[in-house]
C-alpha cells in the first residue's frame, strides 16, 4: 500500500499528478518567457537606437499592402450584415434598424474583429516566417556580430508599425464595411440614401469610434507580438518554422477574440 | 614578461539540457596568429564561438578578450568588445532582405562609421578585395552562388576592420577550387586588415592552408594544440585518426561503445 491506495494505483495517480505539474510548470515557463519578451518590447519602443528606415518599411509592408484584403473583407462583411440584418427585422416590423445595426455593428464589432484576424493571418504569418528563418540561418547571430541588437533592429519595429498602421486599417474596414450596408440597403432593399445616412451618422456615438480605434491598437500590438515572439523564438529548420508561424497565427487569432470581449466589456458593460 | 592572449578561455562549460557540450575548455590565441579548431560534428566548436560572441551563455568559466573576462558583462559594454569582432558564418547569413552592398557595409552603418551616401562606394571597394565585381553590389544574396556568397559574408566580416575575425565552417558547402579560392582568400585578407583569426573547420585541406596553430576539440575538450607544421607528428592517436580520415580508430570505438 502507498499513499492509502494499492501500490499500481498509487503510481498511476502519482503519474497523473506528474502530468499536471510538468504541464503547469511548463506553462507559466511560457507566460513567463512572453512575459519577459513584452517588457523588452515595450521598453524597446521608447530607447535608442530608432530605426525609422525599417519602421516605414514596415508601415508600408503591414498597412499599405493590407488595405486590399482588408477593405474587400469589409465590403462584403457589411453588405451581408445588412441582407440579414433586413430579413430578421422585418420579422418584427423592424427593417428601420438596419442602418443602425450596421454602423454599430461594423464599428464596434466586426471592422477591428475582422480587421484584426486578416491581418493576423497576412501579418502575423509573415512575421513569424520571416524572424524564423533569419534564426534559423544564423541571420540573428550575424546581427550581433555586427554591433546590432537584434531584438531592437527587428521587433520593435514590427510591433510599432502594427500597433501604429492597425487603427488606420480599422477606420477604413469600418468605412467600408458601412458603404457595403449602404449599398444593399439603397440599391437592393429600397433604402433612400438620405435616410441612411441620416441615420447612420445619427446613432453613431463618440465612444463607438474611440473603441474600435483602441481594439485596433491592442489586436494590432497582440498580433505582431505573436509574430515576433514565435518566429524570434523558432528552433530546428524548415518544420520549426512552420509550427512557429501555425503557433504565431493560431496564438493571435485567440489572444484577438479574448482581448475583444474584455474591451467590450470595459466600454459598454454599464 | 609574457603577452596576454587575445582571447583566453579557461574551464568553459556549456550544456543543453543533460548534454554537456563543452567540458572545460582552456585556449589561448595570440595576437596575429590564425588559430583553427578542429573535430568532428557535434563536438561543439560552434557553441564555443557563440559563447565568445555573448550568443550562448556559458555554466562556468572565463572567457577573456583582450584581458578583459566578458561573462557577465553588460550590454553596452559587450556591444564595445563585439565592435573589434567580425564573423564569416557557415551558411554566409546575409540578410536576404537587403542588397549586396547594404550587406557589406551594415556594421559600419550601424556604428555610423560611414555615412549611408557613402556606403555603396565602400560596399564596392571592400568586394573588389574579395574578387568581385561592382555590379555584384546591386543584387539580392538570393542572386549569388554558394561561393559568390561566401566572399560577400567574408567582405562583410572585414569590410569593419575587425581585430578578431571568427570563420565558422568556411569552406563548407563549396567545390575544392573555390573552397581554395576562399582559403587564399581568408590568408590574404587576415593579413591585409592584421586581425587575429579564430576559425572552426573540419576541412584538412583548409586547415593546413590557414592555420598558425591547430586545436582539436573532442568530447567538450581541447584535447591537444600545437603549431600547424606540428600536427602529423602530434603523437595523439585522436588526432591522427581525425587528419587521416580513418574509420579506424579511438573516436570511431567511442562512438561504438555509446
Amino acid at each position: 500500500m502507498l499513499l492509502g491506495l494499492p501500490v499500481n494505483r498509487a503510481f498511476e495517480h502519482m503519474n497523473f499528478l506528474g502530468i499536471i505539474g510538468r504541464v503547469t510548470l511548463q506553462f507559466l515557463a511560457a507566460a513567463g518567457r512572453l512575459g519577459l519578451f513584452t517588457a523588452h518590447a515595450i521598453i524597446g519602443i521608447f530607447s535608442p537606437p530608432f530605426y525609422f528606415r525599417d519602421l516605414g518599411k514596415q508601415m508600408l509592408a503591414i498597412g499599405y499592402y493590407s488595405l486590399p484584403v482588408v477593405g474587400l473583407t469589409a465590403l462584403f462583411t457589411g453588405a451581408a450584415l445588412a441582407l440579414n440584418i433586413y430579413v430578421g427585422g422585418s420579422r418584427f416590423n423592424a427593417e428601420s434598424v438596419l442602418p443602425t445595426i450596421v454602423v454599430i455593428g461594423m464599428v464596434r464589432e466586426l471592422g477591428p474583429v475582422l480587421a484584426g484576424l486578416i491581418v493576423a493571418g497576412r501579418v502575423s504569418a509573415a512575421m513569424a516566417a520571416e524572424l524564423g528563418t533569419m534564426r534559423v540561418t544564423e541571420q540573428i547571430d550575424a546581427l550581433v556580430t555586427l554591433s546590432t541588437d537584434p531584438f531592437k533592429y527587428l521587433v520593435t519595429p514590427r510591433i510599432v508599425a502594427t500597433t501604429i498602421m492597425m487603427p488606420f486599417l480599422v477606420i477604413v474596414a469600418d468605412t467600408i464595411g458601412v458603404f457595403g450596408g449602404f449599398v444593399i440597403a439603397t440599391d437592393k432593399l429600397g433604402f433612400n440614401p438620405g435616410i441612411y445616412v441620416e441615420k447612420t451618422v445619427e446613432f453613431l456615438e463618440k465612444i463607438d469610434v474611440i473603441a474600435s480605434l483602441t481594439k485596433a491598437a491592442v489586436f494590432g500590438f497582440i498580433l505582431s507580438l505573436m509574430g515576433c515572439y514565435h518566429g524570434y523564438n523558432s528552433k530546428g529548420g524548415a518544420q520549426g518554422v512552420g509550427v512557429a508561424t501555425t503557433n504565431a497565427v493560431v496564438s493571435a487569432c485567440i489572444l484577438i477574440l479574448l482581448s475583444d470581449y474584455f474591451i467590450t466589456e470595459m466600454f459598454f458593460s454599464s | 614578461m609574457t603577452e596576454t592572449p587575445v582571447i583566453r578561455i579557461r574551464d568553459l562549460h556549456k550544456q543543453f539540457g543533460s548534454k554537456v557540450v563543452l567540458n572545460g575548455v582552456d585556449l589561448d590565441v595570440k595576437a596575429g596568429e590564425s588559430m583553427v579548431i578542429i573535430g568532428g560534428s557535434g563536438t561543439g566548436k560552434s557553441v564555443l564561438l557563440k559563447c565568445i560572441l555573448g550568443i550562448l551563455v556559458p555554466e562556468r568559466g572565463s572567457i577573456e578578450i583582450d584581458g578583459e573576462n566578458i561573462i557577465g558583462m553588460n550590454r553596452q559594454d559587450r556591444k564595445e568588445i563585439l565592435k573589434k569582432f567580425g564573423m564569416l558564418f557557415q551558411g554566409a547569413a546575409l540578410f536576404d532582405s537587403l542588397p549586396v552592398w547594404e550587406n557589406v557595409t551594415f556594421g559600419l552603418l550601424a556604428q555610423k562609421k560611414v555615412k549611408r551616401s557613402e556606403a555603396k562606394s565602400v560596399a564596392i571597394e571592400t568586394l573588389r578585395r574579395v574578387g568581385l565585381e561592382a555590379d555584384v553590389a546591386g543584387l539580392n544574396p538570393s542572386e549569388l552562388s554558394g561561393g559568390m556568397q561566401k566572399r560577400v559574408g567574408l567582405a562583410r566580416a572585414i569590410a569593419n576592420k575587425p581585430e578578431i575575425i571568427f570563420f565558422d565552417e568556411p569552406t563548407t558547402g563549396l567545390d575544392p577550387i573555390m573552397a581554395d579560392v576562399i582559403n587564399d582568400l581568408i590568408v590574404e585578407c587576415v593579413k591585409e586588415v592584421g586581425a587575429t583569426a579564430l576559425s572552426i573547420t573540419h576541412d584538412m585541406a583548409s586547415v593546413r592552408k590557414i592555420a598558425d596553430r591547430v586545436a582539436m576539440l573532442y568530447k567538450g575538450k581541447i584535447i591537444w594544440s600545437g603549431p600547424c607544421d606540428e600536427i602529423d607528428q602530434s603523437d595523439n592517436e585522436f588526432v591522427d585518426q581525425f587528419i587521416n580520415g580513418r574509420a579506424e580508430g579511438p573516436i570511431h570505438m567511442e562512438l561504438l561503445k555509446a
